[in-house]
């Protein structure tokens, strides 16, 4: 879909946008084939390319709707963003894109937490996870015909692969930015005033630089319960974890979200024993229920891990004086104390916390929700008094609404088609997650229980199917029949609401269906176009050609 | 299983919606109305592996949702199983504590084999103990279950061995680790007699799998190790034959080699029989526009002469008694492709030759679709092998475990004899053999079997009424 309309712009790099689209509208058939709108082509969360002829194309719109002026119109930057994170990365780029003299203020490292301590490091522990764990797995081996004889593992080319996999992307980023004009200011930033920053760092003067708009992406932290102390070699976060400077016999995870799922598949595949230890009633929680049952049978139960769920880690103190880790659980509802556990380590990864202290927020009557910035549906920042703070809006996890690197790019993307003149709400729940265990868990939408329960509140009905990876020929061919994918969708109008999968490649596969949130098209139109057999896309295939809608007089068989 | 007490209950059902036909591409449907059966005894009830599906012959065991010890109620899910098509979650359907499982997750068994035990109550957990023990001793948990009880001549519990431990509780002295407990529970370990060798003491799994007398897994040993206790030991595998085609046993074909290797640890004997059959060939051309097979009548034959001879139909489980059946099944040994399986005319020495028929008719078409109902093959009480079609004069046949006595039969054919006056006539005969537990039946006991036996083919008149 991404090349059709990069092909078709760039085309027409010397059209206007609107002879782009009324070109590709023409082209005889491939658009009903596709079952994709025209409009899509125009659709601004997908035009993440940098093709300069597309930028041009841009830029010539830009100018055209008279919101940009290339000087910055008595303003240093036309936009500075705070935090270079992955949601600061996909704004400055699109903001580049978009004609705007932009800057970004990174007080740390570049790349933020995605970058340097969460999704991509932790997906090169995965890499190394998946791989000892089907050379650990005889029976699967065997079944293929593989002998493998006492496969093993160096904990420190883990840790390298790593750290190196991190300096790389991190790099990647730096350049990319520079290479589009992107002026990186490195410190602290503060905002000072109404479209005023200032920036510096320890021992240095600070720089005051002003802005036509501000964007606040400063991400997040781990987030540490009360009464646990982090000593970073026998209890830690998912900061240091990610190090790996250890490979415990006995790690304690506490909070079995994606964090701990994916380190529970990292530890047990090197060698460890978990034990979660989750405060509500069920590992897992805001997973669909049943993609979470499935998992816990493939992910939890046949590994070396124990759990405890309705419990809180009251206190946890680092291995001592030739003592263990002590993790005393109380249970979750009566407080009572119900046991102590003795472990080797213990992760923390109940969630993460804003990272918003000392962005000057006070300054311009902003108050911020347990760390939270207050935004609206824009992401513009809202003041004490509920008022939209103008030109100031907040992305990632700083705003809470969805802590994910992709939705702050996104979100972050969203805020630069507004500045240029462009409105545009990003549709959260068109935005997939993926988790990387082995296999995967992915899911957009709304969970089962979630459309039901507007389902119910809105007066339409809800249908799921589900479709099983076991019926999939590519799955059986590696030997990976564990999975399934569900759909949960609308049978009156054919509207996807939901989609979740676990299965192998899960977090790839989503995809289809995010796109197909995100654009509005249908199952009676998706399930037309053609899937390459034998892949594991067939999965959503059939899972498409599954879902059966209510027949109705004169129903209109073509997308809106 | 017609020896078992009337009530059957419904140990497992299948959950109909869990995963639809939406995941099948072929639209296969399970059969919901299929479940696993149970019988009760005492108050311990079986759970036996569902068929998910028409095709399914056996079950992998996912992971138990419940563990020993755990008490369920009616409607909990407690077993995942793996069928061909998809997973199901299991339920049980009645209240009880999982008292024992039999078959671990990961394992597989056929379907209609026991896998759990469930207890009513805390008081019979013990018993259930000891049962699940007689089960994995005497029966291997791969075969299809052969009768086993028998409310009448149930024999008393023995004393809890070693006072069964009961599972884990949550708050025991010794810390242990996740695996370890996991590896308890499967073995049945009391972690509070476990000495830990861990750091700070802690209970490991090589410290459980020391308790349980496991060898750790040094080395992938060949199949030739140590055999558990009471099990049958294996042949030795023989070395590969160069360009040779390999192609291992099916389920089924599994579960026979099993059986019949199994076999070796009774020790039978054989008694031949000639039997004029004129009288049984001219009976037969007559019934044979009716839908009766040869089959049918000798099966009738059959059961109409152990109803003489009870201790033919009797079975020894346990090397100490006899188990007499109150009902007498015959087990027909029928090829199919790529196997054996034994349909059962059930009550055949009560019910008439055309409904045996009848039946008959229905379970070989079900045999051949492979469709059989557990308590369909594997509730015989005597076994009934003919190879007479084949023009086959005379074999012998194993015994299958769980059962008294098979019968082998030759094909029927013109014969010289000499009566007691020296005159000599053509008369069709046919050889049978049958081969028997000599711990529970003799000699004469056989003989005397087979002249009535013979006694009513020579004169079948009586097969008819």
């Amino acid at each position: 879909m991404q090349s059709t309309a990069a092909v078709s712009v760039s085309a027409s790099a010397t059209a206007s946008r609107g002879g782009a689209r009324s070109e590709a509208a023409r082209r005889p058939g491939g658009i009903r084939v596709c079952g994709l709108r025209g409009e899509a082509l125009t659709c601004p969360s997908l035009r993440i390319s940098q093709a300069p002829a597309r930028l041009a194309a841009a830029r010539a719109a830009a100018a055209a709707n008279g919101a940009v002026a290339g000087s910055g119109g008595g303003f240093d930057y036309d936009l500075v963003i705070i935090g270079a994170g992955v949601g600061g990365h996909g704004a400055a780029l699109h903001a580049v894109e978009e004609g705007l003299k932009t800057a970004i203020i990174e007080g740390d490292v570049v790349g933020g937490t995605c970058v340097n301590r969460g999704c991509v490091p932790s997906k090169a522990l995965l890499a190394v996870s998946g791989r000892m764990r089907e050379l650990h797995d005889e029976h699967h081996m065997k079944s293929m015909g593989l002998q493998v004889s006492s496969p093993g593992y160096d904990r420190q080319g883990v840790a390298d692969h790593a750290n190196n996999l991190a300096s790389k992307i991190r790099s990647n980023l730096t350049n990319s930015m520079k290479a589009l004009g992107v002026d990186i200011l490195t410190g602290v930033g503060t905002i000072v005033g109404k479209q005023k920053v200032r920036y510096g760092k320890a021992g240095f003067p600070d720089k005051e630089i002003t802005a036509r708009n501000i964007i606040i992406a400063t991400g997040s932290v781990p987030f540490v319960p009360k009464g646990i102390e982090i000593d970073g070699k026998t209890v830690f976060t998912s900061d240091h974890a990610l190090k790996l400077e250890s490979v415990p016999d006995w790690i304690a995870i506490v909070g079995s979200g994606y964090i701990g799922l994916e380190f529970s598949d990292v530890y047990t595949a090197l060698g460890s024993e978990v034990t979660f230890v989750e405060a509500l009633d069920q590992l897992m929680p805001g997973f669909d229920p049943e993609i979470a049952k499935l998992a816990q049978r493939v992910l939890i139960n046949p590994r070396k891990i124990d759990y405890h769920t309705g419990v809180f880690a009251s206190k946890i103190t680092p291995a001592k004086d030739g003592k263990p880790v002590l993790i005393e659980l109380i249970d979750a509802k009566t407080k009572e104390h119900k046991e102590t556990l003795e472990v080797d380590a213990a992760l923390i990864a109940t969630g993460r916390a804003p990272f918003t202290k000392g962005l000057g927020l006070e300054n311009i009557n902003v108050v911020t929700q347990r760390g939270f910035v207050p935004v609206d549906e824009r992401m513009r920042v809202m003041d004490a008094d509920g008022n939209v703070v103008p030109n100031l809006y907040c992305i990632g996890d700083a705003n809470g609404k969805l802590m994910l690197a992709h939705a702050a790019s996104a979100q972050g993307i969203s805020v630069v088609e507004q500045i240029s003149g462009k409105d545009h709400i990003l549709n959260h729940l068109s935005i997939p997650a993926a988790c990387f265990t082995h296999p995967e868990i992915s899911m957009v939408g709304l969970t089962e229980p979630q459309a039901r329960e507007k389902a119910d509140k809105e007066g339409f009905e809800v249908n799921v199917v589900k479709t099983s990876f076991k019926a999939n020929t590519k799955a059986l061919a590696e030997n990976e029949g564990d999975g399934i994918a569900k759909l949960i969708y609308r049978p009156d109008t054919g509207e996807i609401l939901g989609v979740h999968i676990l299965g192998l490649h899960a977090a790839d596969l989503i995809h289809e269906a995010s796109n197909a949130i995100a654009l509005g098209t249908r199952v009676q139109d998706i399930k037309f176009a053609v899937h390459a057999h034998p892949t594991l896309s067939e999965v959503l295939d059939e899972l498409f050609k599954a879902a059966k809608l209510q027949p109705r007089e004169g129903r209109d068989s073509k997308p809106r | 299983m017609a020896t078992a007490p009337a009530p059957l209950s419904l140990s497992a059902s299948t959950l109909p919606a869990r995963l639809r036909a939406g995941a099948v591409p072929a639209g296969a449907r399970w059969r919901q109305a299929r479940r696993g059966r149970m019988v009760v005894r005492a108050k311990i009830r079986e759970i036996f592996m569902p068929a998910l599906s028409s095709t399914m012959t056996e079950g992998k065991i996912v992971s138990w949702s419940a563990g020993e010890g755990d008490r369920v109620s009616k409607g909990d899910a407690v077993v995942v199983v793996e069928s061909d098509k998809a997973d199901m979650d299991v339920e049980t359907f009645h209240d009880g504590i999982v008292a024992a499982v039999l078959v671990q997750a990961g394992e597989s068994a056929p379907v209609g084999a026991p896998i759990a035990l469930l207890a009513e109550s805390e008081e019979e957990v013990p018993l259930a103990l000891s049962k699940a023990q007689e089960l994995s001793n005497g029966q291997p948990q791969q075969a299809p279950p052969a009768p086993t009880e028998d409310a009448a001549a149930a024999p008393p519990p023995p004393p809890a061995p070693a006072a069964a431990p009961a599972p884990v509780a949550a708050g025991t002295k010794g810390i242990a680790s996740p695996q370890a407990k996991k590896l308890a529970k499967q073995h049945r370990v009391d972690l509070a007699k476990v000495t830990g060798t861990g750091p700070y003491g802690r209970i490991t799994s090589a410290d459980v799998e020391a308790a349980a007398g496991i060898q750790p897994k040094s080395k992938p040993a060949p199949a030739a190790a140590a055999p558990s206790v009471g099990a049958v030991p294996q042949a030795a595998v023989l070395p590969p034959v160069p360009g040779a085609t390999v192609v291992p046993f099916t389920t089924m074909q599994a579960a026979v080699s099993k059986n019949m290797v199994e076999s070796l640890a009774v020790p039978t004997f054989r008694v031949g029989y000639p039997i004029v059959t004129d009288k049984l060939d001219e009976l037969y051309e007559k019934v044979k526009p009716k839908g009766v097979t040869m089959t049918v009548l000798l099966a009738k034959a059959a059961a109409m002469a152990l109803a003489q001879h009870p201790v033919v139909n009797a079975s020894c489980r346990d090397g100490k008694s006899f188990t007499y059946n109150s009902n007498i099944n015959i087990a027909v040994a029928v090829a199919i492709d790529g196997g054996l399986i034994t349909p059962v005319l059930q009550d055949a020495d009560k019910l008439d030759i055309y409904l045996l028929s009848q039946n008959w008719k229905d379970l070989v078409k079900k045999a051949r679709a492979k469709q059989l109902q557990p308590n369909e093959y594997s509730s015989g009480t005597f076994t009934l092998s003919n190879l007479g079609m084949f023009a086959v004069d005379q074999f012998d046949a194993i015994l299958p475990p769980g059962q008294g006595a098979i019968m082998a039969v030759g094909a029927s054919k013109p014969t010289v004899v000499a009566d007691k006056d020296g005159f000599f006539s053509v008369k069709s005969k046919m050889l049978v053999n049958v081969t028997a537990d000599h711990r529970i039946v003799y000699g004469a006991d056989l003989a005397a079997f087979l002249q009535t036996f013979a006694k009513i083919l020579e004169d079948p008149e009586s097969l008819t009424l």
